[in-house]
C-alpha cells in the first residue's frame, strides 16, 4: 500500500473572517476504504471539494497519486457530490454518453449492469426518477469509473434503509484495492462496517485517523459509540 | 448461516468466529473450497481488507489452507474447534447469567427445564 493522498500545510478559508482549515496535514494510503466523520461544519465537504479540485488552496500542497491538483489528478479522482447534479432533463443513457466522452476511465458495460439490475430504465428523463433512484444514478455513474479516488459526499443521506444497503453493497462490489474510497457522512452505524480506517474531524482539525477494528478493539465500543463520546457537546 | 456483526467489536473476529461456526456446523466442508475475499466482503458487507485479515488469520490458525493460486479450502476438522467455539458460548451464557444473580445449581436447574421445554 502506498500514499495515495497527501495534503501538508494547507490553509483554506472563505472569505476574509472564516478559516476552515489553517494547517491541516494528512496521508491515505491506497486500497482503503476510509470513513471521513465529524459533524456538519466541520470541514468535510471542503475538504473533499479541494481533493476533488472544486476549491483551491490558500496556502499548502495537496498531491494525488504524486500529481497536483489539475487534469491529471481530475482524472483520477471520481466525485459524488451531495447535490443531485445532473441536467435533468437529459435522460439516463444521455448522462452515460456524457461519462463516455469525458471519461476515459468510464466502464459503460459495468453502468449498464447496475442499471438493469436495478430496474432502470436507460430511456428514462432523470427528472421523471425518485429522488432515491437518482441518487443512485449518480452513485452508479460515479462508482463506474475505474478512478484511484472516490469521493463521497454523504452517499446514503437522503434515501431509504433498503437503497442505503445497495448503494453500500455497490460500493463493496466495485471495490478495487488499487484505489481508495473516501466516504464522508455522519451516518456512522450504517457506514461502519465496510470502513478499513475512520478519520474524525472537528473544526478543520483531525482528531483522529485510526484503523476501525483497531479502535473498536481499543475502546470495546463500536466507531458510532466512540464518536459520541468524542464529539460529546454538553 | 446468515452474517450479523456487533459493531463493539473487532469484526474480523467475528468474521472468523462465523466461519468457524459455518464450518464446525457442516455448512462448509473440509476439502471444500470456499469463496474468494471479494465475494465473501460482499455477501458478508464487510471491508475486503477486513475480511482478509480474518482469513488469514484462520489460515494461521489452520482452519483454512490456500493452494498456491487455487484459493482457499477448509481445513480437517480439529475436534478442539467443536469444543472450543461451545466453550466460549457457555462461558458467555454463565457469564450472563450471574450477572443476573443467579447461582450454580439455578442454572443448571434453569438449562434442564428448557431442555425438557423444548424436547415436548
Amino acid at each position: 500500500m502506498s500514499t495515495l493522498v497527501s495534503i501538508k500545510g494547507v490553509k483554506k478559508g472563505y472569505g476574509v473572517k472564516k478559516i476552515i482549515f489553517e494547517d491541516l496535514n494528512l496521508e491515505i494510503e491506497s486500497g482503503k476504504i476510509v470513513g471521513l466523520l465529524g459533524p456538519n461544519g466541520s470541514g468535510k465537504t471542503t475538504l473533499i471539494k479541494m481533493l476533488a479540485g472544486i476549491l483551491s488552496v490558500e496556502k499548502g500542497k495537496i498531491l494525488i497519486n504524486g500529481n497536483e491538483i489539475g487534469v491529471k489528478s481530475k482524472s483520477e479522482v471520481a466525485y459524488l457530490s451531495e447535490r443531485i447534479y445532473f441536467n435533468e432533463s437529459l435522460k439516463v443513457k444521455q448522462v452515460i454518453n456524457l461519462y463516455k466522452d469525458f471519461f476515459k476511465d468510464f466502464d459503460e458495460d459495468r453502468a449498464l449492469e447496475m442499471f438493469k439490475n436495478l430496474n432502470i430504465d436507460i430511456n428514462t428523463t432523470i427528472k421523471k426518477l425518485s429522488k432515491g433512484n437518482k441518487e443512485k444514478v449518480q452513485l452508479i455513474m460515479v462508482m463506474s469509473r475505474r478512478a484511484k479516488l472516490y469521493l463521497l459526499d454523504e452517499p446514503i443521506a437522503g434515501v431509504d434503509p433498503a437503497a442505503r444497503d445497495f448503494i453500500l453493497h455497490t460500493i463493496l462490489k466495485n471495490y478495487d484495492s488499487e484505489a481508495t474510497i473516501l466516504i464522508s457522512t455522519h451516518l456512522i452505524t450504517d457506514v461502519e462496517e465496510i470502513l478499513d480506517e475512520v478519520i474524525f474531524i472537528r473544526e478543520g482539525k483531525i482528531l483522529l485517523q485510526e484503523n476501525a477494528d483497531k479502535l473498536r478493539q481499543e475502546k470495546g465500543q463500536s466507531i458510532n459509540e466512540v464518536f459520541r463520546e468524542v464529539f460529546k457537546s454538553w | 448461516m446468515e452474517w450479523k456483526f456487533d459493531s463493539n467489536s473487532p469484526i474480523y473476529i467475528q468474521i472468523m468466529n462465523h466461519i468457524k461456526k459455518c464450518i464446525v456446523s457442516g455448512e462448509y466442508k473440509p476439502g471444500e473450497q470456499i469463496p474468494s475475499v471479494r465475494e465473501l466482503a460482499v455477501e458478508a458487507g464487510v471491508n475486503p481488507n477486513t475480511m482478509q485479515k480474518a482469513l488469514s488469520e484462520l489460515e494461521r490458525e489452520q482452519i483454512l489452507f490456500s493452494k498456491r493460486s487455487a484459493g482457499r479450502f477448509v481445513a480437517e476438522i480439529n475436534k478442539d474447534l467443536k469444543g472450543n467455539i461451545s466453550n466460549d458460548i457457555i462461558l458467555n451464557f454463565i457469564n450472563e447469567m450471574h450477572s443476573l444473580g443467579y447461582n450454580e445449581k439455578e442454572i443448571l436447574d434453569l438449562v434442564k427445564e428448557s431442555l425438557k421445554k423444548e424436547e415436548k
